[in-house]
């Protein structure tokens, strides 16, 4: 263990160091192929145009290197991989993709992640709005903030735990240690084995999601919130609007560039969910999801390759969407720069 | 936001108690694992741990004494003493024979266990049996009794899973794991941010929707490529596939694309003017950066820094594709999923071990939560 600290302290020193000195002796190097100080004139100037040229892939080179390896490069190639069978060999064509959609399994999964996609970024942004606007009204607003938005630290799998406590069974008429059941138990009903009622447990993962992402929701709103200017309210109000008026019809509609990017960020992890499922059910009783499949079928029986990078091409054919989108909002925001 | 309507004192006090809805919802699941984690392990499955602070009830086994110290008295053989041994202060509220009916009679009556044998237990684990006939066997009589035992707290469970679980060196593969993996991209980042919001070059824009489509790329779409990539090239060198290099610079790859873009924001909303002054004080771009734009962008590193620590440090996927899962490499998050495996109706040891997994990142973001915040608002597109 103490090689391990030491391993670990030593690739912080070399891999700083190495990127300091990486940028000190490229740019050192720039400077001593193109002198642009001590030359004459006309060579100087030349000589500052070259290094204008170099000097910006210098900077960028190492970050983009990085990202042709693992992110670039892994996406053409699964692309490639989705049309070879499971070794990665032999061309196959589209029969990964045909064996997906009748792959019982596979649409079991599908349905589920559009559940997901249907309830999970709405109920974020839902009640983290509504949380946003009710703890700008009072003085202990920031504390409530604090420990709605504290679970957002939490890892997915600790997350898991946290709520397996909470749906935890025991046979009926026992003393129940989850405190769902307790309460159930408490005003007469049955207690359940939440986590294995088909269909109705996908309800009980995604409340796990919406507990961590309300935070993240609430808080990007609760800012844009502040930003909406006061003479709109103050008008509304002069106007005689009630308070949900003023909501409905002057705070959100001001607001809803900032809901969107809420909404499309949750969509996102919403399609990359994979820890919750993995920990609560494995995918067992229909709550399989497309993220966690992929993940199984890249270790089942060996790893299908094949298999598993068609689920991925799926998860990301969803993504394109807001992909594009997030690139052409950017360009409008910095077109000019 | 003084909005002067709904003013009155009901909607005000419906604010509150709506927010303390929410505070409680949101707070109660963690509470529940943290207060779990504290109890005795007999105690977590006796009673829910919103009942901790009361005295849990919970059955339990014991065994008379033997035949041999059974003493005559009055024509009777008689087996007297007291059931807790050990002298520990427990209140019996009922017992049985048998394990079908653990709490068949109330304390301090006489059971009649047939052939005129009758069981006496009391609340203070006191008994007295009494038979016509001298009892044999060197095994005593079994008896269940259901007693309440006083809350108890205790470290035990922590001192369990650091040491004897594995927990512990999680923790050191965990903190191994994550700081390389969150140092690494900074500097990487920086350098490429600050090239992409102030020097000019052929191809910049083009970069710079590369690296805002890059953010959204699923990392299900990397995996297998790399695991194959890692695959050849340990075969290759004749090394093991799964080291912790691979993960920091898988880290640092995934990283990068969030931390070019939210330095890069930061980086092009510097003044102007400081930039150029220095350049016509004749300060390199190398010079500018270094002197200039990196010691303000001080706040933005700091953000940085924080997503990606808790991002490495919560990560599952990641860790189960490149790392292995023998004792010297497996992460707190894999732990803690392999033991949910092997450890499945052991709360105590569940409970302890999520909260050890999730102590650093509270720790970390009460205390940076400015820093946190800041990150969150200036590059929600990755979020988390």
């Amino acid at each position: 263990m103490a090689a391990q600290i030491f391993s670990a302290i030593f690739v912080i020193i070399v891999g700083v160091g190495g990127c300091v000195a990486y940028f000190w002796g490229a740019n050192k190097l720039v400077d001593l192929i193109f002198p642009s100080r001590g030359v004459a004139g006309a060579a100087a100037i030349d000589n500052l145009r070259r290094q204008g040229l170099v000097r910006p892939w210098l900077f960028v080179g190492p970050a983009m290197i990085i990202l042709t390896i693992y992110l670039i490069y892994p996406v053409v190639e699964t692309l490639r991989l989705s049309f070879l069978d499971r070794s990665g060999i032999n061309f196959v064509g589209l029969a990964n993709y045909e064996w997906a959609f009748g792959d019982r399994e596979f649409r079991n999964s599908i349905l589920n992640n559009i559940i997901w996609l249907a309830v999970v970024p709405a109920a974020c942004t839902f009640l983290g709005l509504i949380i946003a606007v009710l703890t700008d009204k009072i003085w202990w607003g920031t504390i409530a903030k604090s420990l709605i938005f504290l679970p957002l630290a939490i890892s997915f799998v600790g997350a898991s735990v946290i709520w397996k406590f909470i749906y935890e069974y025991r046979g009926e008429g026992q003393t129940q240690i989850g405190i769902l059941n307790a309460i159930i138990q408490h005003f007469g009903g049955q207690p359940q084995v939440w986590i294995s009622l088909p269909f109705w447990n996908n309800f009980f993962l995604m409340i796990i999601l919406i507990w961590i992402q309300t935070g993240f929701a609430m808080v990007i709103l609760s800012s844009a919130l502040r930003g909406i200017p006061e003479e709109t309210l103050e008008a509304a109000v002069i106007d005689g609007a009630n308070p949900f008026q003023i909501f409905w019809k002057i705070m959100v509609p001001q607001i809803w560039g900032t809901i969107a990017v809420v909404w499309t960020t949750i969509t996102i992890l919403v399609l990359k969910v994979f820890d919750i499922v993995l920990t609560m059910t494995n995918g067992q009783w229909n709550s399989q999801v497309l993220a966690n499949l992929m993940f199984d079928w890249m270790f089942r029986g060996g790893g299908d390759f094949g298999r598993g990078a068609t689920i991925a091409i799926i998860i990301m054919i969803a993504v394109i969407p807001i992909m594009v989108w997030n690139i052409r909002q950017a360009n409008k925001e910095t077109g000019g720069h | 936001m003084a909005v002067a309507t709904g003013n009155s004192f009901a909607s005000r006090f419906g604010v509150h108690i709506a927010v303390l809805v929410f505070v409680a919802i949101w707070t109660i699941p963690t509470l529940g694992i943290l207060v779990s984690s504290l109890r005795d392990k007999n105690q977590i499955i006796a009673s829910g741990w919103w009942n901790s602070f009361a005295s849990s009830t919970q059955t339990e086994a014991g065994r008379l004494p033997p035949a041999s110290t059974q003493v005559e008295k009055d024509g009777k053989f008689v087996l007297e003493g007291n059931i807790f041994g050990d002298g520990a202060k427990r209140d019996i509220s009922a017992f049985g024979v048998k394990s079908a009916a653990p709490t068949q009679y109330p304390a301090g009556t006489s059971a009649d266990l047939g052939d005129g044998v009758a069981l006496q237990l009391n609340a203070d684990g006191s008994f007295v049996m009494q038979s016509p006939k001298a009892f044999e066997g060197d095994r005593g009589q079994r008896v269940y009794y259901a007693s309440s035992a006083p809350p108890k707290f205790t470290t035990d469970n922590y001192r369990t899973v650091l040491f004897s679980e594995g927990i512990g060196r999680s923790f050191m593969n965990s903190l191994t794991v994550t700081i390389p993996a969150t140092v690494i991209p900074i500097l990487i980042a920086a350098f490429a941010a600050y090239a992409l919001a102030w020097m000019r070059f052929p191809g910049r824009a083009l970069l710079i929707a590369v690296i805002i489509g890059l953010l959204v790329v699923p990392l299900q779409m990397s995996l297998i490529p790399l695991l194959k990539l890692y695959n050849g090239v340990g075969a290759f060198f004749g090394m093991p596939s799964k080291t912790y290099l691979g993960i920091w610079l898988a880290h640092t790859g995934f990283g990068l694309p969030f931390a070019i873009y939210l330095l890069r924001s930061y980086i092009a909303g510097l003044p102007r003017e400081i930039m150029e002054s220095a350049r016509i004080d004749g300060a390199s771009d190398f010079e500018i950066f270094v002197k200039i734009v990196l010691p303000l962008s001080f706040p933005v590193l700091a953000s940085f820094a924080i997503f990606q620590f808790l991002w490495v440090w919560n990560d599952l996927l990641v860790a189960m594709v490149f790392l292995g899962t023998e004792a010297d490499q497996i992460v707190l998050t894999a732990k803690l999923n392999a033991l949910l495996g092997s450890r499945g109706g052991d709360w105590e040891i569940l409970t302890t071990s999520a909260f050890v997994t999730i102590i650093v990142p509270l720790i970390v973001f009460f205390s940076l939560q400015r820093y946190f915040v800041r990150g969150l608002l200036a590059g929600s597109v990755k979020g988390g």
